[in-house]
C-alpha cells in the first residue's frame, strides 16, 4: 500500500466490472492534502464509479486505494468517518426541516446536541437560512438545496469531501456561490474532490484529471494541461481528449 | 447515535398522513366492518319448494323450513324444471323437490323420499344450508312419528338427547372468535407492509446512499427503524383492544400484561421480516408484491377462517412457519381462555426465535456497500 503524508488519496491501478463492463479501468492518482481535485470526464466515463468506490460505497474488483490513511478494501467504515460525501441526486430527506437533517447527520457523525447547535447557527449565518431552518427541505429552490447538502456533508468537518455534480442544474449565479463555498472550505484545509462537467469550473481546481473511457487520460494543473494541448481552454483539453470516447450516455 | 435516528424516523412519520391513516383508521374499518361480515352463520338461503303433493304433510314441511328463520322461501314453482331455472339465475341457493303422493306413502310405507338440489357455486351456503335443511326434515320426521305414537307409556324408539355446552365462547358468539384474530392480522399487516416498504424506499429516492456513506453502525440503522414502528405496532394494538372493548364487549379473560409481552415479541419477528423484505427488494413495488404474497399465505394458512387441525398434513407443516398463527393463537387462548404464562410459553419461545433470526437475517443481508 502506497502511504504518504501529503497524500489523502493514493489509488494504484483501482479498477471496477460490471460483469463484462469494465466502468473503471486501472486508474492510478495521487491526491495531495488540501487541494480542489477536479474530476472531468463525459457522461459514463466512471467518474462516479470511482469517486463511490473511494467512499466505500462500491468495493472494487481489483487494484488498490487509500483514503485518508485507510484501505478502500478493508476499511470502508473508517474511512467514512473521515470523509463527506456529496451525491449526484439530493439526498438529504426532504420530509425534515434544514434543522432536523442537521441534527441528523451531526448526530451520526457523533457530535454532540451543543456542537450540532453551534454548527447549525454558523451555517445559518454562513447561508443566510434564517427563514428556512424550520422548512421542509422539499420547499427550498434547487440551489439552495445543493448549497444545505454540501453543508452537511462537511458539517462534521472531514478533513476530505467527496462532490459528486454539485452545480448540476443550477444556475450560474447559484454555481458561483457554490464555488465560494468550496474555496471557503479548502481554505479551511478541507481537501475537495469534485466531478464536474463544467469547464469553467475546472479552472477553479488546483488539479484536474480527465477519465475518458474508464481510464485517465489526463492529471495535472489546469494551466499545464491547456499548455501541453496546445489549447486556449479546458474545454478545449476536454473535446480533444473527450472526442476519442467510444462510450457514451450514462 | 441510535437516539437520533429514532427521532428523525418519527418526525417522518407523524409527517406522513398515509402512515398515519394506516395506523390508525385501518384497525379501525377491519375490526368494526370485518367481523360483521366475516361470520360462518349462515341466514337467508334461498329455497324454492317443488310440491307436487299439496298435502297438509308437505304444507307443514315447507311451513316448518320458512318458520326456522334461516330460509327465504323464493317460490314454489309447479315443476322441478322450472325451480332449475331459478338455480340457474341463482334466485334460489336449494330446491326441495316433495314428491306426488308424499304423505300417502309416509303414512303406508313409513318412509317417503325427498329430493334436495344444491347450488353449489357458493360451496359455504350450499353446504351449510344442506345441513340446515336436513335438521329441519329430521325434525319433521320425529314430530310426526311422536304424533302418531301419541305417547305411548313406553317409548318404542329409544330417543338420545344431546346438550352442548360452549366452553370460552358461551354463546357461539362469531365476533368473539373472529375479532381477536382479526386484531393479530391487523398487527402483522402493519409491521411487515409499513417496515418492508420504509427502506425500499430510501432505496428509491436515493436517501440511503447518503446514510451508507456515513459510519453508521448497520445494526443502529435497522434498530433506528425497527423501534419506531414497534410502538406504533403497540398503539395500533392498544388502540384494537379498545374497539373489541367497546363494540363488541370483548375484553380479554387472561392477563393483559402477558398478551403485551407476547405481542412485543410478535412484531419484533414481523418488523424483523418487513425489514428482510426491504434489503431485497429494489423498488417498492417489489416490496410491496413479495409482503403480499407472504401475507396471503400467512393469513390463509394462520388459521383464523379455517382451523389448522383439518388442514392436511403438508400445509400443518407450513403453519409451523407462519408467525400470524402462534399469535392467531395465542391471541385466542388468552382473550378467550384466559391462558396463563405456562400455556402459550412455547409459542413465545418460538416467537423469540423467529424474531431474532428475521432481524439477525435482515441486519446481515442489509449492505452498506454494493
Amino acid at each position: 500500500m502506497i502511504d504518504s503524508n501529503s497524500h489523502i488519496i493514493t489509488a494504484n491501478k483501482l479498477t471496477k466490472t460490471f460483469g463484462d463492463f469494465t466502468a473503471v479501468d486501472a486508474i492510478s492518482l495521487d491526491v495531495h492534502k488540501g487541494e480542489i481535485f477536479g474530476f472531468l470526464g463525459a457522461n459514463g466515463a466512471g467518474k462516479s464509479t470511482a469517486m463511490r468506490m473511494f467512499c466505500g460505497l462500491l468495493s472494487p474488483t481489483s487494484g488498490e486505494a487509500s483514503v485518508a490513511g485507510f484501505d478502500v478494501r478493508t476499511q470502508s467504515e473508517m474511512i467514512k468517518r473521515n470523509i463527506g460525501y456529496m451525491s449526484q441526486k439530493f439526498s438529504l430527506y426532504e420530509d425534515l426541516t434544514v434543522r432536523e437533517n442537521m441534527r441528523l447527520y451531526g448526530g451520526i457523525y457523533g457530535m454532540s446536541s451543543a456542537a450540532i447547535k453551534q454548527k447549525t447557527a454558523a451555517i445559518v449565518e454562513e447561508l443566510h437560512l434564517q427563514h428556512e431552518l424550520n422548512s421542509l427541505v422539499k420547499t427550498l429552490p434547487l440551489g439552495w438545496k445543493q448549497k444545505l447538502a454540501f453543508s452537511v456533508a462537511i458539517f462534521h468537518n472531514p478533513p476530505l469531501v467527496f462532490l459528486d455534480e454539485p452545480t448540476g442544474g443550477v444556475d450560474p449565479i447559484t454555481r458561483r456561490e457554490f464555488w465560494e463555498m468550496i474555496y471557503r472550505a479548502a481554505n479551511a484545509g478541507t481537501t475537495v474532490f469534485v466531478t464536474t462537467h463544467y469547464m469553467d469550473e475546472a479552472e477553479y481546481c488546483n488539479r484536474v484529471c480527465i477519465m475518458v473511457d474508464g481510464k485517465i487520460e489526463a492529471m495535472d494543473t489546469p494551466a499545464q494541461l491547456r499548455q501541453q494541448f496546445h489549447a486556449k481552454g479546458m474545454e478545449d483539453v476536454f473535446l480533444q481528449l473527450a472526442r476519442k470516447a467510444t462510450r457514451s450516455g450514462d | 447515535m441510535l437516539r437520533f435516528l429514532i427521532e428523525k424516523e418519527f418526525r417522518q412519520i407523524f409527517r406522513d398522513p398515509a402512515i398515519l391513516r394506516m395506523i390508525f383508521i385501518m384497525p379501525i374499518i377491519q375490526l368494526v366492518v370485518m367481523p360483521l361480515a366475516a361470520d360462518y352463520e349462515v341466514k337467508n338461503v334461498n329455497i324454492a319448494v317443488v310440491d307436487h303433493d299439496h298435502s297438509t304433510y308437505s304444507r307443514q314441511l315447507t311451513q316448518q323450513i320458512t318458520a326456522s328463520g334461516y330460509f327465504k322461501l323464493v317460490a314454489m314453482p309447479a315443476s322441478y324444471t322450472q325451480a332449475l331455472s331459478y338455480i340457474e339465475t341463482d334466485e334460489a341457493d336449494i330446491i326441495l323437490d316433495i314428491p306426488q303422493h308424499f304423505e300417502r306413502t309416509l303414512i303406508r310405507e313409513n318412509e317417503a323420499p325427498l329430493h334436495m338440489s344444491v347450488n353449489a357455486v357458493n360451496g359455504t351456503k350450499a353446504n351449510i344450508g344442506a345441513g340446515y335443511l336436513n335438521t329441519i326434515i329430521r325434525q319433521f320426521n320425529t314430530d310426526i312419528r311422536q304424533h302418531w305414537l301419541q305417547l305411548p307409556r313406553h317409548s318404542q324408539q329409544p330417543q338420545i338427547l344431546t346438550t352442548n355446552t360452549n366452553w370460552f365462547n358461551v354463546r357461539m358468539s362469531y365476533q368473539k372468535f373472529m375479532v381477536p384474530g382479526i386484531l393479530a392480522i391487523l398487527l402483522t399487516m402493519v409491521g411487515a407492509f409499513l417496515t418492508a416498504l420504509n427502506i425500499v424506499r430510501e432505496k428509491e429516492i436515493g436517501t440511503i446512499e447518503q446514510i451508507n456513506v456515513t459510519p453508521v453502525r448497520k445494526q443502529y440503522f435497522i434498530l433506528g427503524k425497527l423501534i419506531p414502528f414497534w410502538v406504533l405496532g403497540m398503539v395500533s394494538l392498544s388502540l384494537g383492544l379498545i374497539i373489541a372493548r367497546v363494540a363488541y364487549g370483548i375484553a380479554p379473560v387472561g392477563s393483559l400484561p402477558l398478551l403485551y409481552a407476547f405481542a412485543a415479541v410478535y412484531m419484533m419477528a414481523v418488523l424483523g421480516l418487513g425489514l428482510l423484505i426491504s434489503t431485497y427488494a429494489h423498488t417498492q413495488q417489489q416490496a410491496m408484491l413479495i409482503a403480499f404474497f407472504l401475507m396471503m399465505i400467512f393469513i390463509l394458512l394462520g388459521g383464523l377462517y379455517t382451523p389448522i387441525d383439518s388442514m392436511p398434513h403438508w400445509a400443518q407443516v407450513i403453519t409451523q412457519f407462519n408467525p400470524v398463527s402462534y399469535f392467531i393463537d395465542v391471541m385466542r387462548m388468552v382473550v378467550l381462555k384466559g391462558s396463563g404464562f405456562t400455556d402459550i410459553s412455547r409459542h413465545l419461545g418460538i416467537m423469540a426465535i423467529f424474531a431474532v433470526v428475521l432481524n439477525v437475517w435482515a441486519i446481515l443481508n442489509y449492505r452498506k456497500r454494493a
